[in-house]
């Protein structure tokens, strides 16, 4: 640097970018000996494998830039210890997920017999029962939820994209919607209980009062995905039925519609899977009984969520009997919701139009 | 292709509905059996709420009471005894249970007897040992005075290696963990039993009077008895108070009584109990017990809880009053302590005192 | 195309298309009367507690003094989860979008959805039953060697139910909308403006700091607030994971927690009577204002910066 001479081919070497460059495989050989290093010192010290990973990576965070930084330079180090923080985000985030699912499998799992699924809990003291009751109220007060929130969802969405288009009060259901997603399902479940309270007095409890929370917050999320879907439809198709003296209700029902059913039934049934979950406004409004109860509009009704929340909260004096049963309905919460997921995916394929038309 | 698309929804989802009917036309596995076997008049369903020390007691009664007749549901929410009274006088539940009798100071027995329209009924039905519980690690006996109880959890005794906890356990190895006392958080009557025998035997060390709440905004809170229970038993040194019939795996403590050291029991609940009195001061159907709390009788355990059962002696459904009446009657009898007894390790109530309610639950009628 | 239509149309017809259009306007004008129907009967539910005395509301000597604790509790709870989860999801945002390969960019993808589908029943069993307890040790070193910060002042709770596993918990459950969102965001970047500083020699860290991060400034905000409103409102997860004594401390990992206002309402609600429903509902009314601000807020920022969501 201090001579003339240096300074040309310094420069040089930059502009052919011939700088030297770590291998490729520099940052495997650094992760492999992070792991290694890290499982030397927790034999040393008898550490978990928490640890072992905690202290490979932050090993791996500081050798790896290290060693950029005295091979390539001061940049490079600085991105590639961020390509290495943003891969640790991500597999930060995987942990929960892995550990969450492997202990509701490894909990939950041994309870699920033909007895689990047939019995309620009513006259079942100390001893195992079943959840027939929750999941006959689950899948009911969930689909009386559906029957409120499809139409409305549907003919909603059908308004905004057909009818209202961009007037005033279309885009400010539109935003309303979008915030409506957000309201918390306790607020969902008051509401509910605020406005049966008004109809049968204090105390009330009934499925029907759970499908009204659940509808609440499942409409705009039908909304949502059938204005999407809808909005997909080709004007050409539209035009064409009107150039043929179609109304236009009949254009939408018989021609728009059938176009995006595909994306709607995905829409709704992925709605479904998101509210069948939901606990806090059924643990208001409808309540938690051990017998089974297939009348939505009387008496409390159990639901899988709530059951859940109550072995766990409330095991009485058999906790090692009521906990397991917490662990098995929740797997089998987590199954329905899978099942409902996959089931819009597959219902998504089939109803899809026919290409070429 | 629009036509056809149409009706490949209906093939699905007609086989959902079908489903769906298949699913609603049976009912549990469980609940089918028993309808043949018990036959009875009785049908409806009951609500009741109140003290979670009492709930094992509960479900035997319920499922007791239940398999004799088949058309009967009655739900309990074990939402502790403060809930469940006030949850009775607002008329949400149509019995409650509780581990402390109404309290006339705090108005319970004129909401109740306004709920009623007459005094409301209060019976006992339940008699159970509170157990100190404690999690120490290397101790398995521990040997408590009223005293030692009260500074524990007053917080003036912060480690299990304390002088006075020492004083206690001569013999013990105690280690020097600090003490985490857990208090129930929501209104509890064993709560209430709880404080009231710190109050009376504590020797001065407990300054709050008796509450359903607890009266120090320190410590561990846990939410009814089971949150009591998975919390002493889920931490390290900690230490809880619950009735016995729910502690499971818990090693529970020896109190001084007199001389002795006792633990805790069903017979030593029930002695103390016989040694209690009536409270005069009450309405007719109001079987209040006061009870004592420095009773030295042998092989009585005074930290004990009596529950109450409470109810109104007329209700406006003909019905409704039926089901009180036969369900009161099943749990104060003979078969229905037992029961209890059976499943909950609780005590039978005294002879005379069932004697006195099975004439006060007779009484019950449609208004 | 109306004139056409109504020209062409015999009244039968267009008495079918009145009926149509006003069918899905009433739709339409049901939602906005189901969301003002939440704010008219949470106030003349709630209204009681507003002039209720101290033996209503747990000995809080009016309604203010009774719901700032759990306010409190809830905005620390989100606040804290936001922290956790914000830079998790920016990372895993930015893996999907910039650095891992297509194909397994889809798969993470998925095993995010994933994560947004386990039901928060589930998270709070598996927080109060396997994560509290093993987050124990964590706790207790942090009140030996950290305790002068006040936040870790301990003494360590036993049980591992803190307002901070809670907060993890919440973390973890908001962590899917905002990846969502900023993944959404930083795919729409436009891709000259990467190449352009990729062309001039920068890292891909570079790129991302030059190009993506200015574009997506705004974005990021927006799914921050969005998570926000998630967390404030959760309810099984805090109810389940903490053990709440409804005190106001910064103290995250000993036994006296702070409460949210959405879990006190599922733990006390199925207890309570006269006017404390009314106060609940009362409590509920305030939360579902702050959620409503939160998201508007951040929905209004999303539809301004014209990124479509």
């Amino acid at each position: 640097m201090t001579t003339l001479m240096d300074k040309p081919s310094d420069a040089l070497d930059h502009v052919s970018l011939k700088h030297a460059r770590l291998p490729r495989w520099a940052p495997v050989l650094v992760l492999v000996i992070a792991f290694a290093a890290s499982g030397l010192l927790a034999l040393l010290l008898g550490w978990g494998p928490v640890a072992i990973v905690v202290v490979a990576l932050l090993i791996y965070l500081v050798v790896l830039p290290t060693w950029s930084r005295v091979v390539e330079n001061r940049r490079s180090a600085v991105d590639r210890f961020v390509t290495a923080l943003v891969w640790v985000a991500l597999g930060l985030a995987f942990v929960p997920l892995v550990s969450l699912l492997w202990t509701v499998i490894r909990e939950g799992a041994p309870v699920l017999d033909a007895k689990f699924f047939t019995w309620s809990m009513r006259n079942i003291v100390g001893e195992k029962g079943g959840i027939y009751h929750a999941i006959i109220g689950t899948l009911l007060i969930t689909a009386c939820a559906a029957v409120i929130s499809v139409p409305i969802g549907l003919l909603t969405a059908i308004y905004l994209v057909e009818y209202g288009a961009k007037s005033r009060m279309a885009s400010s259901i539109r935003f309303l919607v979008d915030v409506m997603t957000g309201i918390p399902s306790i607020v969902a479940g008051l509401f509910a209980y605020a406005l049966f309270v008004v109809f049968f007095g204090p105390g009330v409890h009934m499925g029907l009062g759970g499908g009204v929370a659940l509808s609440l917050l499942m409409i705009p999320i039908v909304v949502r995905s059938s204005e999407e879907m809808l909005k997909l439809v080709p004007t050409d198709l539209r035009e064409a039925a009107y150039a043929l003296g179609v109304p236009k209700w009949k254009t939408i029902v018989k021609v728009v519609l059938p176009t995006a059913l595909a994306g709607i039934i995905t829409g709704v049934t992925l709605a479904i899977a998101r509210v069948i979950g939901e606990t806090a406004p059924l643990l208001i409004i409808a309540g938690s009984t051990d017998s089974t109860n297939f009348n939505l509009f009387k008496d409390q009704m159990m639901t899988l969520p709530v059951f859940i929340y109550y072995s766990y909260t409330q095991p009485g004096n058999h906790p090692e009997i009521a906990r397991p049963m917490a662990w098995g309905a929740a797997l089998v919460l987590i199954l329905i919701v899978l099942v409902l997921n996959l089931l819009a995916r597959v219902l998504g394929k089939i109803f899809a139009p026919k290409t070429g038309h | 292709m629009n036509r056809t698309s149409l009706r490949r929804i209906a093939a699905p989802s007609a086989a959902a509905l079908a489903l769906g009917f298949a699913l609603s036309a049976c009912g549990a596995g469980n609940e089918t059996d028993n309808a043949s076997s018990g036959s009875s008049d009785l049908s409806g369903k009951l609500d009741g709420s109140g003290s979670s020390a009492q709930e094992s007691a509960m479900d035997a009664w319920r499922a007791g009471f239940q398999k004799a007749n088949s058309g009967v549901t009655i739900n309990y929410d074990p939402a502790g005894s403060g809930a469940g009274v006030e949850k009775f006088n607002a008329g949400g539940v149509d019995f409650a249970g509780s581990d402390a009798a109404l309290d006339p100071e705090k108005g319970e027995v004129d909401a109740a007897k306004k709920r009623c329209g007459a005094d409301a009924i209060e019976v006992p039905n339940y008699v159970s040992p509170i157990a100190v519980v404690f999690n120490v690690e290397g101790v398995d006996k521990l040997n408590l005075a009223p005293k030692t109880i009260a500074g524990i959890f007053a917080g003036k005794i912060k480690t299990w290696d304390d002088a006075a906890i020492k004083a206690d356990n001569p013999d013990a190895k105690l280690p020097s963990t600090k003490i985490d006392p857990v208090h129930r958080s929501d209104e509890s009557g064993t709560t209430k039993n709880f404080t009231d025998y710190l109050e009376k035997a504590g020797d001065g060390a407990w300054t709050y009077p008796a509450d359903k709440v607890w009266p120090i905004k320190s410590g561990e809170g846990a939410n009814q008895t089971s949150g009591m229970i998975s919390a002493v038993g889920g931490g390290k040194g900690t230490v809880g108070y619950a009735d016995l019939s729910q502690v499971g795996d818990l090693k529970a403590a020896s109190i001084k009584v007199g001389d002795a050291w006792t633990p805790p029991s069903a017979e030593g609940a029930a002695k103390a109990v016989e040694a209690s009195p009536l409270d005069d001061s009450r309405p007719e159907g109001d079987m209040a017990v006061k009870i004592d709390r420095t009773t030295t009788a042998a092989g009585a355990y005074p930290l004990m809880l009596t529950s109450y059962l409470i109810a109104c002696p007329t209700y406006d459904d003909k019905a409704k009053a039926a089901l009180v009446k036969g369900f009161l009657t099943y749990v104060i009898s003979e078969e229905g302590q037992q029961e209890a007894a059976d499943n909950a390790g609780s005590a039978p109530i005294p002879a005379s005192f069932a004697e006195k309610a099975k004439t006060i639950v007779d009484s019950i009628s449609a208004k | 195309m109306s004139t056409i239509e109504a020209k062409a149309g015999s009244p039968k017809r267009r008495l079918g298309d009145l009926v149509f259009a006003n069918l899905t306007r009433a739709a339409g004008l049901t939602i906005l009367l189901a969301l003002a129907g939440v704010a008219v009967f949470l106030t003349i539910e709630g209204i009681p507690a507003f002039t209720a005395g101290p033996e209503d509301l747990k000995g809080a000597s009016s309604f203010v003094v009774y719901v700032w604790p759990l306010l409190f509790g809830t905005l620390l709870a989100a606040a804290l989860a936001l922290a956790i989860a914000v830079p998790l999801a920016i990372g895993v945002a930015l893996t999907v979008s910039h650095y891992a390969p297509r194909r397994i960019a889809t798969l993470i993808g998925y095993l995010i959805d994933l994560l947004a589908a386990v039901p928060s029943v589930v998270y709070g069993l598996w927080g109060g039953l396997f994560l509290g307890p093993k987050l124990v040790p964590l706790y207790e070193w942090l009140a030996d060697h950290l305790s002068f910060i006040p936040f870790f002042a301990g003494p360590a709770s036993t049980t591992g139910r803190t307002i901070l596993t809670a907060s993890i918990v919440l973390a973890i459950m908001v962590l899917p909308i905002v990846t969502a969102i900023s993944r959404e965001i930083f795919a729409q970047t436009p891709r000259l403006n990467e190449e352009a500083a990729l062309a001039l020699g920068a890292t891909r860290w570079e790129m991302i700091r030059l190009s993506v991060f200015p574009y997506a400034r705004s974005g990021i905000v927006s799914a921050a607030m969005l998570g926000l409103g998630r967390a404030l409102g959760e309810t099984m997860a805090v109810a389940m994971v903490l053990s709440a004594s409804g005190v106001v401390t910064f103290n995250l990992i000993s036994s006296t927690n702070p409460s949210t206002i959405a879990a006190n309402i599922a733990l006390t609600f199925a207890d309570a009577t006269g006017i404390q429903v009314n106060a609940l509902i009362a409590s509920g009314l305030v939360l579902f204002v702050i959620t409503f601000v939160v998201n508007f807020a951040a929905r209004w920022i999303v539809s301004r910066s014209e990124v479509s969501v």
